[in-house]
């Protein structure tokens, strides 16, 4: 058993760096990851932007140690996972209980595709390799059957916070003692499927994305991959390197609002971020950081916004959407905010907020537009709501 | 300091508490949402592809909100709503579901349109509601339902996992009503891929001689279950949960009976009082040797049946497993089509199930009579 949940080891792909030192040095150069889509072949490239990873399957094929014919999804965790476990070089996770607790929303949705455009368009019967890893559970698998994590491994879909809560739920295993450790965290690479969806809803910006700003008109679709490993307090009174941060709270709630849109108050973020904070034993004033949900869109960033509102009071705490360098990975962002929440943490910064020109009007507050440094971050509050109404928050804590 | 120091425990040790069935909806293939099954006889058919037996909805769903509904949705919310009917209950601490597949109708005819539409005016209806969590975030929709809310996506150990989430907030003590269970809905393209693949035979049979077809691949099923479950006794209970266990891959038979084995002494049963074992034997020659196998060592002298000719084989075909489990406790009664298993006179007071889906997940649950 252990009362406390430590964050031992992170790993990170984006469009802004293919592990975590190319994203900190891209959060620290206020570079963004949009572009026109290079990658995904889609007749909306040249209209809408998107943030890639930086690299075809093949190359992320090699990185991941994977053959690059399966799904991009499933490389890109590989990637991210295998880094966040040697950040943390356990040595011998094999005599541990060690769990892969993943997410994504995706699958090997991109291989699918083939598949279809196979059956509907061009022959008759597709290539059963195209299918084969359709399933959510099956991206998961792929990567624990090759990282050897087998005490415990399954699979989160909770549309935008499903990383978010397979922290969560690494953190409740561990704490009630079935588990030592955990990589967790979530993977979402960029399809036609996610990219129609979020097109036919009208809530794709045109231009770069820009959250908490009044003229927001929407979010850019990104990809990648986040993962942290949890580990018992034991284990990290043991640990060889330098501990991150406490996972200090965390809490889930719905919105029960509507099956896509935010409440007006932001009911369900609000009961989020408020049971995180009672969870870590802490108040509103404590968070240095919001690491914001931010998405871009004209409902999230208002109802987000508005229940930052009502749970927080002057002096706010410093906020930004890094969905403004990576945008909406979708089943990763969870995972990838916590990577960044770690490293706020550790090296005493509080990120921009690209592209943010009036905040918006309503609000007593603004998002930072620029990159501060030597800061006092001994408190991050992450964000993470989706469809279904679903809402995560997780509170990162300095040791 | 070594690792060494850690003592080792196997993942389900630490968890201890028993946790009581409120109450339990079931829609699949026979006719179980209205417990039919245990006063009627089985509904036969001749084919590879089981349909769902469905319920008039609009008893139980508002017509506005139906209209919107896809297949799998409407089993989830009718049979949890069936729950919350059944135990006078308004409103719970958490929703937790299962879905190998998720939405399939929906996310299959948005691909559909992707494709041949080449990505220009398409609807958005589809792409809303093909989410994994859309059954869970409907049931709270209904309910108003502000609390924790989860959805796993695990293949076989869809509802395993889920289950497994809904044991440790009651063992928290972070919840003290969960609505729980899992639904998957089998389109015909998926069904051709999965017979393509060889999981489903190749030429109809008729379901009640499912276990005697000798050829490769099972029936194939669909259908949802919800279950209501507290960490306190009830005075209405239909069952308990006494343990879980899952196991991915087990090496081979010997691994196999070694983990249920072990399964049964960490809840200090031996073999012989359990009264019946569930197995999730489908029909499929190879699958079914390890039923065999289990039949001749550690299920010897215990009475078996087997269940996915009724609910047909999918991977969260667990979930009708654990209903009809739960059912055959609260009634102290056999289904009909079970009525040739030999415990008529005795009181039904221990169920084992043991679950397998593609020789992969394998899963083992104890329930127990409550009354």
């Amino acid at each position: 058993m252990s009362s406390k949940i430590y964050i031992a080891g992170i790993g990170a792909i984006t469009a802004i760096g293919n592990n975590v030192a190319q994203c900190l040095h891209a959060l620290e150069n206020e570079k963004a990851g949009m572009h026109k889509a290079t990658y995904l072949k889609t007749v909306h490239a040249t209209e809408i932007p998107v943030a890639e990873v930086k690299a075809g399957n093949e190359e992320l094929g090699l990185l991941a140690g994977m053959n690059s014919k399966i799904s991009r999804t499933a490389l890109l965790s590989m990637i991210a996972a295998k880094e966040a476990l040697d950040d943390a070089a356990i040595g011998n996770i094999q005599s541990l209980r060690a769990g892969f607790i993943s997410a994504n929303t995706v699958g090997g949705i991109d291989k699918t595709e083939n598949y279809f455009r196979n059956i509907f368009k061009e022959q008759h019967a597709g290539d059963l390799h195209d299918i084969v890893n359709h399933e959510c559970g099956r991206i998961t698998e792929l990567v624990a059957d090759k990282l050897n994590l087998h005490a415990y491994t399954t699979t989160i879909s909770t549309a935008c916070s499903s990383s978010a809560n397979s922290i969560m739920l690494a953190a409740r295993l561990i704490k009630a003692g079935m588990l030592d450790l955990a990589v967790a965290g979530g993977v979402d690479a960029l399809t036609k499927f996610t990219l129609n969806g979020f097109n036919t809803l009208l809530i794709l910006d045109n231009d770069w994305c820009k959250p908490f700003d009044e003229h927001r008109n929407g979010l850019n679709l990104g990809e990648g991959a986040g993962y942290v490993v949890l580990v018992s307090e034991k284990l990290a009174n043991h640990s060889a390197r330098e501990i991150y941060c406490e996972l200090k709270g965390y809490a889930n709630a719905n919105d029960a609002y509507h099956q896509t849109a935010s409440s007006p108050d932001g009911k369900g973020s609000y009961l989020a971020m408020q049971q995180a904070l009672q969870k870590a034993g802490l108040q509103p004033a404590d968070i240095d950081y919001i690491n914001l949900h931010g998405t871009g869109t004209h409902n999230n960033d208002l109802a987000e916004g508005t229940a930052i509102q009502r749970l927080f009071n002057a002096p706010y705490p410093k906020m930004s959407s890094t969905k403004s360098f990576t945008g909406h990975t979708l089943g990763a962002s969870g995972g990838v905010e916590a990577v960044f929440a770690a490293l706020a943490i550790r090296h005493k910064l509080i990120y921009p907020n690209l592209r943010l020109q009036t905040p918006i009007p309503e609000f007593p507050f603004a998002a930072e537009k620029k990159l501060l440094k030597n800061q006092v971050v001994d408190h991050v509050l992450s964000n993470s709501f989706g469809f279904g109404g679903n809402c995560s928050s997780l509170i990162f804590s300095k040791l | 300091m070594a690792l060494e120091a850690i003592v080792l425990h196997s993942f389900f040790q630490n968890y201890k508490m028993k946790v009581f069935i409120r109450s339990a909806s079931c829609i699949s293939p026979q006719e179980t949402f209205n417990n039919n099954l245990f006063t009627h006889e089985a509904k036969v058919y001749n084919t590879d592809f089981l349909d769902v037996v469905e319920p008039d909805y609009k008893n139980l769903i508002d017509a506005k909100l139906l209209r919107r509904m896809s297949k799998i949705v409407r089993m989830g919310v009718a049979t949890a709503s069936g729950c919350l009917q059944q135990a006078g209950i308004t409103n719970v601490d958490a929703i937790i579901t299962g879905t190998a597949y998720g939405c399939m109708v929906d996310s299959e005819s948005f691909l559909k349109n992707i494709v041949l539409q080449e990505e220009q005016m398409l609807s958005p209806t589809a792409f809303i509601q093909s989410t994994h969590n859309t059954v869970a975030a409907q049931i709270a929709l209904m309910l108003k339902c502000h609390n924790y809310n989860n959805t796993y996506v695990h293949r076989g150990f869809s509802f395993e996992h889920a289950l497994t989430d809904a044991m440790l907030l009651l063992q928290e003590n972070a919840a003290q009503h969960i609505l729980t269970g899992s639904a998957d809905e089998l389109t015909e393209l998926t069904f051709s891929v999965l017979k393509r693949m060889g999981i489903y035979k190749q030429q109809p049979v008729n379901n009640t001689m499912l276990y005697t077809t000798a050829t490769r691949g099972s029936i194939a099923g669909q259908g949802a279950a919800f279950f209501l479950l507290s960490g306190e006794a009830g005075a209405n209970d239909l069952a308990a949960i006494n343990a879980l266990q899952t196991f991915y891959t087990p090496a081979g038979i010997t691994a196999i009976e070694q983990n249920i084995q072990n399964f049964l002494s960490a809840q200090n049963i031996p073999a012989a009082a359990v009264d019946l074992v569930i197995t999730g034997r489908n029909g499929d020659a190879d699958n079914d040797k390890l039923y065999d196998a289990l039949n001749a060592s550690i299920f010897k002298n215990i009475p078996v049946k087997a269940y996915k000719h009724l609910s047909g084989e999918y991977p969260t075909a667990a979930s009708f497993a654990v209903w009809l489990a739960a059912t055959i406790l609260q009634r102290q009664k056999l289904p009909l089509c079970f009525k040739d298993a030999p415990i008529d006179e005795k009181p039904v007071k221990k169920i084992l199930i043991y679950n397998n889906y593609q020789h992969k997940y394998h899963s083992i649950f104890l329930l127990s009579a409550t009354a």
